[in-house]
């Protein structure tokens, strides 16, 4: 195991170590209950499908995700714990994608643990069980984007809270990019390639697409260099900051 | 061996580390001294790789901590100062961590653990969280993590700070014990510990270094080498007798108190002899005569406020 795994095991330990992962997977299960059943209407639309249960993630992300990105770098820097964890011999690279990982990985196991939703849906109907496993990891890529944005975001400051409103708020940016609210607000003049690149960016348009059951290596790609990305940003960042 | 030729670190408009320069050889154990804000810190995140350099460069054993960062650090153990740790964990689980990425493994890894809970007295806590333990267990903590890896170079912020004196006097003693072929710097400005573990010292103020030598060269360069402290059992103005005596310097009176004279000398050369045959010939009223070897305290006002001052 190299390092990037030491330190992914040990984020991964020191989230179960403290009620917060208990409390994100708990409260991840009731919202994704109230959403699906509630408001989503799984009842009474009376399809076997998981359309409701996943139209939502998005939102529920919104907040619940940059609460565990907060404290990935913000919190080293606070205790000091980055200077030991930098004069390690531990190259900045994999502790920014241990930590990462460690998180993502967090969100994998709370939304794993929905399947008891995959269970009914298949109990009640006959649902296209392809699509449900293409959503889940759409869904889980998505929560990644969200994740490298909290990433960076917690890099830039010592305080959390800082992080935890940087982060929803560049999300939300990210999360209506697409959506025909903000499409519509173009002007007519604007080229039509700037509102495509525009909306191309946006979650939405990737993930509505995984979630109908349409695995384009294009939304997978997108949201693969999306976390790259913002994980190259963190990276940059914390070598910037860390003195500070 | 660390070489560090005209190390310069600056941040914005500040420069915290002023164009210094100097070599630690193994075996040797340099006290490193300074006022708050003197840079001493900030030398020593630039050694351990946190900080980059702004100009001039940071060797340990031949490698470059800029251009082989993961070998220079594999060779040095650090404590930083207020020795951080990760609060959530157990002494234990933080300790393995720290072995794994050390490149231990198994067996191996557990070995070294337990060494070192051993070495820093830690069994008692090794099952706490290390949030909920006092001052000195964390620090103890913080050193059990940096000498892990039986390191050639350890390099230690304030390692004593926070620490009652049978505590104190412990980690002295495990620096001292390390092995005759490392490195060991320690900052600190508790002056009786450098006498008491450093072989070597070094005073920086405002980034420069300022005095640099054994604590035995440093104590002779005090103003209170060689001088002469009397006290008397009462009082006796002292001055007239002395003025004209080869050798003798200034003669202070302690403000506080008036039976204490400092006689100092005044080109750093022994004053006993003299000073004893005036105290003999007018009789003196003598309860105490002491020679002094000096005092780096004293050396460190004098060279730190002149710096300051300039």
């Amino acid at each position: 195991m190299g390092n990037l795994g030491i330190i992914f095991k040990r984020e991964l330990m020191s989230y179960f170590a403290t009620p917060l992962a208990y409390i994100f997977i708990v409260i991840f299960l009731i919202s994704n209950g109230i959403f699906t059943f509630d408001l989503g209407g799984f009842y009474l639309r009376g399809q076997a499908d998981l359309l409701p249960f996943f139209s939502f993630h998005p939102w529920l992300y919104l907040f619940m995700v940059p609460a565990i990105a907060m404290t990935l770098w913000a919190d080293e820097r606070k205790t000091g714990t980055i200077e030991l964890l930098m004069t390690l011999p531990v190259r900045l690279a994999d502790a920014v994608v241990g930590k990462f990982l460690a998180a993502w990985a967090l969100t994998g196991i709370a939304l794993a643990l929905t399947f008891p939703i995959w269970i009914t849906v298949n109990y009640l109907g006959d649902p296209d069980n392809g699509v449900i496993i293409a959503a889940y990891l759409g869904s889980w890529l998505m929560a990644g984007g969200f994740l490298a944005i909290g990433s960076c975001m917690s890099a830039c400051t010592k305080n959390s809270v800082i992080a935890f409103i940087l982060t929803v708020s560049i999300c939300f940016v990210f999360v209506i990019m697409g959506s025909p609210i903000l499409l519509d607000a173009f002007p007519d003049w604007m080229p039509q390639v700037i509102v495509d690149a525009f909306s191309a960016m946006g979650f939405l348009t990737h993930f509505d697409s995984i979630s109908k059951g349409v695995l384009d290596i294009r939304d997978m790609l997108f949201f693969a260099v999306f976390i790259g990305a913002w994980l190259t940003a963190s990276a940059v960042v914390i070598e910037m900051k860390k003195a500070n | 061996m660390i070489e560090i030729p005209n190390l310069s670190k600056r941040f914005d408009q500040f420069t915290a580390v002023d164009d210094l320069s100097f070599t630690v050889k193994e075996g040797e154990v340099l006290g490193f001294l300074g006022p708050n804000g003197a840079g001493k810190s900030t030398t020593m995140k630039v050694i351990t790789g946190f900080l980059a350099p702004s100009s001039g460069k940071v060797t340990i054993d031949g490698f470059d901590i800029t251009e082989s960062p993961i070998e220079a650090k594999s060779l040095t153990g650090y404590l930083p100062e207020g020795a951080p740790s990760y609060g959530d964990m157990t002494t234990l689980d933080f300790l393995n961590f720290i072995a794994e990425v050390r490149g231990y493994r198994g067996e191996e890894a557990a070995k070294r653990v337990a060494h070192v809970i051993n070495e820093v007295a830690l069994t008692s806590v090794a099952h706490q969280t290390i949030d909920t333990l006092s001052k000195g267990f964390k620090r103890r903590v913080g050193l059990a993590q940096a000498i892990m890896h039986d390191p050639k170079v350890l390099i230690l912020d304030e390692p004593t700070d926070g620490l009652d004196p049978n505590q104190k006097h412990h980690v002295r003693e495990l620096i001292k014990n390390l092995a005759k072929d490392k490195i060991v710097v320690i900052s600190t400005h508790i002056l009786e510990e450098v006498s008491a573990v450093c072989t070597r010292a070094i005073i920086i103020a405002n980034g420069k270094i300022v005095a640099d030598g054994t604590p035995a060269e440093l104590e002779a360069q005090s103003r209170l080498h060689n001088a002469v402290t009397i006290k008397l059992t009462k009082a006796y103005d002292l001055r007239n007798d002395l003025a004209g005596v080869d050798g003798i310097g200034e003669v202070s009176q302690d403000p506080e108190d008036e039976l204490f004279y400092t006689i100092f000398s005044r080109q750093a050369k022994s004053i006993f002899n003299e000073v004893s045959e005036v105290a003999r010939a007018k009789q003196w009223p003598i309860d105490e005569f002491h020679l002094n070897r000096g005092q780096l305290e004293d050396l460190f006002r004098t060279v730190t406020t002149q710096a300051g001052a300039r």
